[in-house]
């Protein structure tokens, strides 16, 4: 590294070391989206507050999501001489009680993990916090929870470990020291290739491989050329995206600044979803420091690099995470898809050679760029290289964030790291690759997740959403909400996905109204095959994938509906009547309260009834009813 | 329009060079500023930058995220996205369109106060269901829930 640039950077990191590491106490608020939405402003106002009422030394910051975003708002706290802890479900109340304990030196109970030394990724050696008195023996490691025993965090590596709106602390992790190192010692070809090496595919969906791309833009001749960060993270039920730009901006942007060197850009854009307002928010503090701190723009860390970046909000359209949608929409056009090829690395924005790359895969190129191709390719199955971040929801214990190695299977992911089911209900099957992708029942159970296993079980890996679904979730009535959502997300521009979809989405809700015969399963199955074949881009070719799933793996329940008419999971409503179950009714009225339609009657204590006839099957006695008494 | 609301079209124009380039963070820009997209300050903004009003319309009917129309005072956008779907937020969207008494399953209640969208995902999956009222998500919510929040914006109100 050239003199001046090692200096400057080292510097940087000096300054992050002092709120990363302070020397008095710091506590940690989990500050993204999800722990905002559980109440972590208020819980960082009490502590803020309790702090200077205390007149205490501390450092009090923001960071982003840990990812046991169940037990939201999460607070840590580094008490000198002490283990990290980390708590959940803080109230204000609790976050005061933990200033004043900590303002004492002590700890309180009901940690739910400890740290003794955090992570150091890049560098490869964790760093001790100041000692590890005694106090909290009971509490468990974070690398022995069930949660994260399993995990291995690459492209989440620094949430929730360091302050996204600082650049420092980033740094003070290793940050920037990959572009550093990539724009003195290597060249365009040499780190495309070490990518490819790597055995980095994409995490945006389709799982091309990273490397190959960047080289196929690099050899394109042409004046100018961009790369384009995709943030739209469109698959309805996955937030692994948002997370890591509100919990570790400058990763993605020094992913970018690499990827840009790698095939000889100019300008960057990274194109988010409008609903994502606080990623938006700390990308643009993020882009403001890299500015002020010659990490982009001319003569990026004094080589002869220049590269900017723009930040293009989406405007609600699905179908705009389509790489060639997404360019016309940056043009400022309706985002609908083109034919490909031309692919966009030969023309793309403006008709130039353009990558564009999802948020994850970017976030996972500086360390593969620190720790070398060897490294990354160690962890991993075959064809799929590295780990993978999922958002695990739906009916499932522990929600979260969770990153794993490629490979780990779905049981694993389920019910070590998920904790199972909850309610004492049966898993029945887990969704996973969005609306393009499949339904996996529990006889596939201990699939790997790799990319090649998944599309063989008829789903795809997809970018990472994982629903998982219990005994009370219909399936027919997942691939009508998947055909519903595509129908009304389809461009409109070709024929085979405007009208086949409608026509698919049709049939779907006859089969879930008790309207349907027999050949319609055949007529599903003959639509889909043409949509399959003439679709114009793959939000319409993948389209029939829920059905095609369901029906290969749930067949039965779609010979309910239409030869019983009836919904097993108690989930259509036309096939389904409300009932309470008189055995277990204890009569405390809540759901007489709760009817809108005044269809309950029951005196207290004594069994409820519900009057099939004014009953709107609204589910609100269901909601209410504390002992499950309420069946469909 | 206000000659107020003119204003602040210019200030918003001042900031966009002719051309479409920018075309959809212009109409972000002026949907903020108004809460849609009045058709005189498309009609302004399309003088100006010399982009054909039809351009407009087609930009704004192909993204969910733009209004032609104006918007109650309270947006409650409640998700519809599969993590949502599966734990019922098909009857947190029904329950609060009888609440506004709405003819269809989307839209805005007669005394303008709020408006009803479907939305999907809101990237907070770990609480769904999940509700938003105007820029405040609400997580795990139930039916009563959601009643009790639109209690307190219609108290609000008085
Ligand atoms: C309908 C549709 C929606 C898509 N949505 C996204 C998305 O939200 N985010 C994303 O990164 N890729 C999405 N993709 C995949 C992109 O087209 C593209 O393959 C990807 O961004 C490339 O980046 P990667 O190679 O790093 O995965 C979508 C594809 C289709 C067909
Ligand atoms: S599915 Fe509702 S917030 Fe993601």
């Amino acid at each position: 590294m050239k003199g001046s640039t090692s200096k400057r950077l080292a510097k940087l990191q000096k300054e992050g070391l002092t709120t990363l590491f302070p020397e008095s106490t710091k506590i940690m608020v989990g500050s993204a989206s999800c722990g905002i939405a559980a109440g972590a402003d208020a819980v960082l106002q009490a502590i803020t507050a309790e702090v200077k009422k205390k007149k205490m030394d501390a450092v009090v910051q923001k960071v982003g999501c840990i990812g046991l975003c169940y037990l939201e708002p999460l607070v840590d706290i580094i008490i000198p001489g002490r283990p990290r802890l980390t708590y959940g479900n803080v109230t204000p109340e609790k976050a005061k009680e933990l200033v004043a304990a900590a303002k004492k030196g002590k700890v309180l109970e009901g940690a739910l993990g400890k740290i003794t030394a955090e992570p150091f990724l890049i560098e490869g050696t964790a760093r001790d916090y100041n000692g590890t008195a005694g106090g909290v023996d009971d509490v468990p490691l974070y690398a022995e929870l069930p949660f994260y025993r399993k995990q291995n965090r690459i492209a989440l590596r620094n949430c929730g470990f360091i302050d996204p709106e600082n650049i420092t602390e980033y740094i003070a992790k290793g940050g920037y020291q990959s572009l550093a190192s990539v724009l003195e010692k290597s060249s365009p070809g040499r780190i495309a290739s070490d990518v490819e090496r790597a055995g980095l595919r994409g995490r945006g969906g389709a799982g091309f491989p990273t490397g190959r791309k960047w080289k196929i833009c690099l050899s394109a001749r042409s004046d100018e050329k961009y790369l384009i960060c995709n943030a739209d993270e469109g698959d309805p039920g996955a937030y692994m995206d948002r997370s890591i730009l509100e919990g570790d901006p400058h990763a993605v942007i020094e992913g970018m600044l690499i990827g840009g060197y790698a095939i000889g850009a100019t300008r960057g854009f990274i194109y988010v979803r409008d609903e994502y307002p606080l990623a938006i928010e700390r990308l643009e503090k993020a882009l403001e420091q890299v500015r002020e701190h010659g990490l982009v723009g001319e003569k990026i860390l004094g080589s002869s690099f220049n590269f900017d970046i723009t930040i293009s909000r989406g405007a609600g359209a699905f179908v705009c995470g389509e790489e060639t949608a997404l360019i016309k929409s940056i043009e400022g056009d309706c985002g609908e898809p083109r034919q490909r090829p031309p692919f966009p690395a030969e023309s793309g924005l403006w008709g130039k050679p353009t990558i564009i790359n999802n948020v994850e895969t970017l976030a996972t190129v500086p360390v593969i760029a620190a720790k070398g191709a060897k490294w990354f390719s160690s962890i991993g199955t075959d064809g799929s290289k590295g780990s993978k971040v999922f958002s695990l929801v739906g009916n499932v214990n522990n929600i979260g964030l969770v990153e794993v190695p490629m490979g780990t299977t779905l049981r694993d992911i389920i019910f070590d790291i998920g904790g199972g089911i909850p309610n004492n209900r049966a898993f029945k099957a887990v969704q996973t690759g969005g609306p393009s992708g499949g339904c996996i029942p529990e006889s596939l159970i201990d699939l790997p997740v790799d990319y090649d296993a998944l599309t063989k079980s008829g789903s795809i890996m997809g970018s990472g959403g994982l629903i998982v679904m219990d005994e009370k979730t219909c399936m027919v009535d997942v691939a009508k909400y998947f055909l519903e959502f595509l129908e009304s997300e389809s461009c409109g521009k070709c024929t085979p996905c405007r009208v086949g979809v409608k026509r698919m989405r049709e049939i779907l809700t006859d089969i879930c109204e008790g309207k349907a015969e027999l050949e319609d399963l055949t007529r599903l199955e003959d639509m889909a095959g043409l949509i399959n074949d003439s679709a114009l881009c793959a939000l319409g070719r993948t389209a029939p994938n829920p059905v095609l799933s369901t029906l290969k793996y749930f067949k039965d329940e779609y010979l309910a509906h239409i030869l019983l008419k009836k919904c097993p999971a108690g989930v259509c409503k036309d096939l389904i009547t409300f009932s309470v179950d008189k055995k277990t009714c204890i009569g405390c009225g809540a759901c007489k309260k709760a009817c809108p339609a005044d269809a309950v009657t029951g005196e207290k204590k004594k069994a409820h009834k519900i009057n099939t006839k004014k009953c709107i099957k609204c589910g609100a006695c269901r909601e209410v009813c504390p002992v499950s008494a309420v069946l469909t | 329009m206000k000659s107020s609301s003119k204003a602040s079209i210019a200030a918003i124009l001042k900031q966009y060079d002719s051309g479409q380039d920018s075309l959809i963070s212009l109409m972000q820009d002026i949907q903020s500023a108004f809460g849609y997209l009045p058709k005189e300050a498309l009609q302004q903004a399309g003088r100006e930058l010399d982009i054909p009003l039809s351009k407009f319309f087609a930009v704004a009917s192909f993204y969910n995220s733009f209004n032609l129309e104006p918007q109650g005072k309270h947006t409650i956008s409640v998700c519809e996205g599969t993590a949502c779907h599966v734990k019922n937020a098909d009857n947190l969207a029904q329950m609060v369109a009888r609440e506004l008494e709405l003819n269809g399953d989307e839209g805005t209640s007669t005394d303008r106060q709020f408006t009803l969208k479907k939305v999907r995902c809101l990237g907070c999956c770990s609480m769904a269901p999940v509700v938003k009222v105007n820029d405040d998500i609400h997580g795990s919510m139930t039916q009563t829930k959601t009643a009790t929040i639109l209690n307190q914006y219609r108290k609000d109100k008085k």
